[in-house]
């Protein structure tokens, strides 16, 4: 989330979209109805009426994976009704750069296609650069090269019967959520989206979210009280274990991982470090070395030094433009190319897509671990359904691991918010807290690498800093301070020495040449000199906005809301003076600011406004988004690998032949695969109906926790589907009994629940059903509870993140037997 | 006798309930003040957060003195995010420290066998660490085909977690990565 769960009180429309809030982030409703007693609108856009739909002012059903197409109609909207908020756009947002004459887009492709390869060289992108190198403006945004023109151009194609036709909605419905989102593009209005998997989970995933982020640039609502981009992430510490860099692309902090052409520390830094000639841009990334230097430190202490590089060498390489995703993983491991596996606190064969694949490779693997709170469908994967153990070879380990209130630790919620959490009793039985099974673990192998004269590679084992003990267990507090990072020596910098060992303050005295050492520099300063701040408990709020900066502590440097120097006017005073998030305050002589500082929350950045209270530049001033080079908010954003703008295309399995938008159906750069367990069949009579998952209440993921807690299982015994009262009649299907559910992939028994909440949707003239289902069960608890619906999504995924598609697929549903 | 707040609103709440109850000719005081002792006298309260999703609700664990056992988990009423507030399943987690399905042992499965072995952490981890060790040393590319340094072990893979706090999240990955895994990827994945 840009901004945090509070701060959704602050909202005047709400949009909930691609996620049931509702029913799977309950206590968030609590912040939403708070918004809607103050006068907001709730706008829930969902393919099923959910319980979110019941507290919504404005309900619009649309069909699964086409929720592009749904709000580029929104931008068309925005643009051509002159909702947008100009200033903002102008002075925040890249909508006035001109475009090179390389960049076209052509019939659903974009110029820069290379059909052999199944990608876009996004050289073709480029903006026309000025005389010092950055790029050339139109602040009356007329130019037909400009990018505010070219997006204009772009989303005309996105006309109501056109929109209507693909996504089912009716246009009537469309009109009404335009209408009541676009009226917060205006400098007192907030407007926020609410999303979740209904959005990542498609081939376009990324550019999903992408539409919503140029409608709500458009608008002005990033940086905002009441707005921003809020993704509702599903696990408890889904954000802490990202930012720990527990992905094949990011090392901790959001640092890329290493690739083999970047032989070098200078090479990865060349690389992966912005430039940007434009002084008013504050390109924070440009400090992309001091953080890389710091965390090598972290990671290899007195043995990453000046003289070897920082044992730079020693991170693995990954192949060049090779991924090392979820969907490569299993397909790799399915190919018996891994012969060793670690399923740590997750439940793989149950919570990927095309879990048929996923479990028939558990059964390559020489050996496997499996560390939970309860047994779960990977760690007995052996003798499940369809499985013969006397024919499969791989070694299990299952390790009992302590629950989430037997150990102490910080966890990191969806509003970025570190919070210290203690120990209430002892683990059960002989379980351990994790931290203290991979501290042992790793003594072991180290044990064998010492002995080992021979062993391949040690350097990295050897040397890795491992001193997080305190009595020979694990303990939370030394790592926490190791990744709030500390000086490695006697270092002074300007008028102030800091002593060797002393916890670093914050992020902006990290160093490039080895003084500093950091696990991870968003998290520097949440253990610092004045303690455990993610432990903090003190309920007061100045901001009047339920910002409450000192209750735990969030990243980056205590910022509750992100890019909130858009929140201002370029001369620092708040757009909206009712709700305050950060304004500059300062003594004005003649119309300069003499001096000054930011009140409010902590603001991107120490420098003042862009422009003086008369209205003249500063030369001392930054551009609000600090994150990106050239410090504009991407309307146009040449970074992904299906295009600059959103483009709506169907799921790489859909119900229909023709794309209305274009002569290109799929996008065309999706990731796919090839194995015998990689079915997809688009239009294919034998699986007429949309399907989709979804969650309840009352479970969690694959239920791996929730499955075995009593009072849940007797409120969510089974799995079921649900389906229109119009598709049960056309299968003879009444509610309440067993059905059939089949994809080309494998198929489920569910309980058919007949109801209103689904209905069909005409597309291009056509009725289309749409099925869905909850993904939280398996078969190995509780008794009769059903298979994992992920039996039934495709292995396909997104081109940028190679998330799933598990949102939209195509099923047959049968009466059983039938 | 200082009374917290949170006193306050319990023996408050237990009159109101009592207070009710008298209408219909019953007096419920003794049995409330019983129930409040039975459960969360002499206990201790442990903050914690909620394991489920990403809300980071607060909640409040009681354990028993004598026993060491979490007795009653509640909603924290000082956290601004849910007020004391929890959803279905985060009013459940006591259900998740009281369990008699919980995984109380170390648990082998032998190639080709149908059954589990019980085992002790010592000799499971030993044995982890001799597969590690054989499959990473076995499978380890110092050089790619280009003579590029790459010193990656393609032969293992890890998956995981969501589920760990930061500082484990962080211990995790610096083991994985000086092991030189690359197929390292968990729940934010899909």
């Amino acid at each position: 989330m840009t901004n945090h769960w509070i701060d959704l009180a602050n909202s005047d429309c709400i949009l909930i979209m691609g996620s049931n809030a509702a029913e799977n982030h309950p206590i968030s409703f609590r912040w939403v109805m708070k918004a809607k007693d103050g006068g907001a609108t709730v706008i829930n856009v969902d393919p099923r009426y959910t319980r979110t739909s019941t507290k919504a002012d404005i309900y619009a059903p649309l069909r699964s994976g086409t929720d592009l197409a749904f709000l580029g109609g929104m931008i068309k909207y925005i643009v051509e009704n002159d909702k947008y908020f100009k200033e903002y756009i102008l002075n925040y947002s890249n909508a006035s750069y001109i475009l090179g004459e390389k960049y076209g887009f052509k019939d659903g492709l974009f110029s820069g296609f290379n059909a052999d390869k199944k990608a876009y060289d996004a050289s073709n992108w480029g903006y026309v650069l000025d005389e010092q190198g950055i790029p050339k403006k139109d602040p009356t945004l007329q130019d037909p090269r400009c990018v505010f023109q070219l997006m204009k151009d772009h989303y005309s194609r996105y006309d109501l019967d056109t929109v209507a036709s693909i996504t089912g909605t009716p246009k009537a419905d469309l009109l009404k959520v335009y209408e009541a989102y676009s009226a917060t593009g205006v400098p007192t209005k907030a407007g926020t989206i609410m999303y979740a998997m209904g959005w990542c989970q498609h081939t376009v995933g990324v550019q999903n979210i992408r539409t919503m982020s140029i409608i709500q640039v458009l608008l002005g609502n990033m940086g905002i009280a009441g707005g921003g981009v809020n993704a509702l992430r599903g696990e408890s510490n889904v954000q802490g274990s990202t930012d720990a860099g527990l992905l094949f692309h990011i090392l901790p902090g959001y640092l890329p991982t290493p690739t083999a052409s970047l032989q070098t520390l200078a090479d990865y830094n060349k690389k992966n470090t912005p430039t940007t000639k434009d002084p008013l841009s504050a390109n924070w990334w440009q400090n992309r070395p001091k953080y890389v230097v710091s965390l090598l430190k972290a990671l290899y202490g007195d043995a990453a030094k000046p003289e070897n590089d920082f044992a730079y060498s020693w991170l693995p390489k990954g192949e060049e433009g090779k991924a090392y995703s979820w969907l490569d993983l299993f397909d790799a491991m399915y190919a018996r190319q891994i012969q060793g596996f670690f399923a740590w606190g997750m439940n793989p064969a149950c919570s990927g897509a095309n879990s048929n694949k996923t479990r028939e490779a558990l059964a390559n693997l020489e050996w496997m671990v499996n560390v939970n709170v309860f047994d779960n469908e990977t760690a007995s994967f052996w003798k499940g359904p369809g499985m013969d153990p006397r024919k499969i070879k791989t070694e299990v380990f299952f390790l009992p691991c302590a629950a989430f209130l037997e150990k102490e630790g910080s966890i990191s919620n969806s509003g970025r918010w570190a919070q210290w959490r203690y120990k209430a009793q002892e683990p059960v039985g002989e379980s351990k807290p994790d931290g203290d099974i991979i501290l042992e673990l790793f003594n072991e192998i180290r044990t064998l690498y010492q002995k080992d004269k021979k062993a391949r590679f040690p350097d990295p084992i050897l040397n890795l800093k491992w001193d997080y003990a305190t009595k020979h267990q694990f303990d939370p507090h030394l790592v926490a301070k190791a990744i709030n990072g500390f000086w490695t020596k006697d270092t002074t910098i300007g008028d102030k020495t800091y002593k060797k060992g002393e916890p670093v303050a914050a992020f902006a005295l990290l160093q490039a040449d080895g003084s500093t050492s950091c696990g991870s520099w968003i998290y520097c300063q949440s253990y610092n000199a004045d303690g455990n701040n993610m432990a903090r408990r003190d309920k007061s709020d100045p901001s009047g906005i339920g910002l409450y900066p000192k209750w735990s502590w969030a990243w980056p440097v205590n910022r509750r809301i992100i890019y909130n120097r858009a929140s201002v006017d370029p001369t620092g005073k708040p757009w909206n003076p009712n709700k305050v998030v950060v304004e500059y305050v300062g003594e004005v002589k003649d119309g300069k600011y003499v001096s000054g500082s930011w009140k409010g929350d902590v603001p991107d950045g120490p420098w003042p406004p862009l422009k003086n209270p008369d209205g003249s530049s500063r030369q001392d001033g930054k551009l609000a988004f600090i994150m990106k080079s050239d410090g504009y908010a991407s309307i146009f954003g040449p970074g992904l690998k299906d295009g600059p703008f959103p483009e709506h295309y169907e799921p790489l399995e859909c119900p229909v032949e023709k794309n209305p938008l274009s002569a290109q159906l799929n996008s065309p750069v999706a990731a796919t695969f090839k194995s015998a367990r990689d079915v997809i069949k688009s239009c294919d009579p034998r699986f007429p109906f949309v399907g989709t998952t979804y969650r309840v209440t009352e479970h969690w993921q694959t239920g791996v926790l929730t499955r075995w807690l009593p009072w849940l299982v007797e409120a969510e015994p089974q799995l079921f589907v649900e389906m229109s009262e119009q598709l049960a009649q056309l299968r003879g299907i009444k509610n309440g009994e067993k059905v059939v559910v089949e994809s080309p992939r494998g198929s489920l028994e569910a309980v058919a629940i007949v109801t209103k909440r689904f209905k069909p949707f005409t597309v291009q003239g056509t009725e289309i059903h749409q099925v869905g289902l909850p993904w939280h069960f398996g078969w190995i608890y509780p008794p009769d509870g059903g298979d994992s619906a992920n039996l039934l999504t495709p292995s396909v995924g997104d081109p940028n993140t190679r998330i799933p598609e598990s949102k939209a697929f195509m099923v047959n549903v049968r009466k059983k037997g039938a | 006798m200082k009374l917290t707040r949170r006193d306050f609103l319990k023996i408050s709440g237990a009159a109101t309930t009592g207070l009710a109850l008298n209408g219909l000719g019953l007096d419920l005081h003794p049995v409330e003040a019983y129930a409040w002792e039975l459960r969360t006298k002499d206990a201790k309260e442990t903050p914690s957060i909620c394991c489920f999703c990403a809300v980071g609700c607060g909640i409040l664990c009681h354990t028993d003195k004598k026993t060491g056992k979490v007795i009653y988990t509640e909603g924290d009423a000082d956290h601004p995010i849910n007020g004391g507030a929890l959803c279905a399943k985060g009013a459940s987690a006591y259900q998740i420290a009281q369990n008699d399905k919980r995984a109380a042992n170390v648990l082998y499965r032998a190639p080709n066998s149908d059954k589990w072995q019980v085992k002790k952490w010592d000799w499971a981890l030993k044995e982890i660490a001799r597969r590690v060790k054989k499959t990473r040393d076995a499978s380890f590319v110092a050089k790619n085909a280009q003579g590029q340094i790459v010193n990656r072990c393609d032969g293992i893979a890890s998956v995981g977690s969501a589920a760990m706090d930061n500082e484990e999240c962080w211990l995790y990955q610096t083991m994985l990565r000086a092991l030189g895994l690359f197929y390292i990827e968990h729940q934010a994945r899909i």
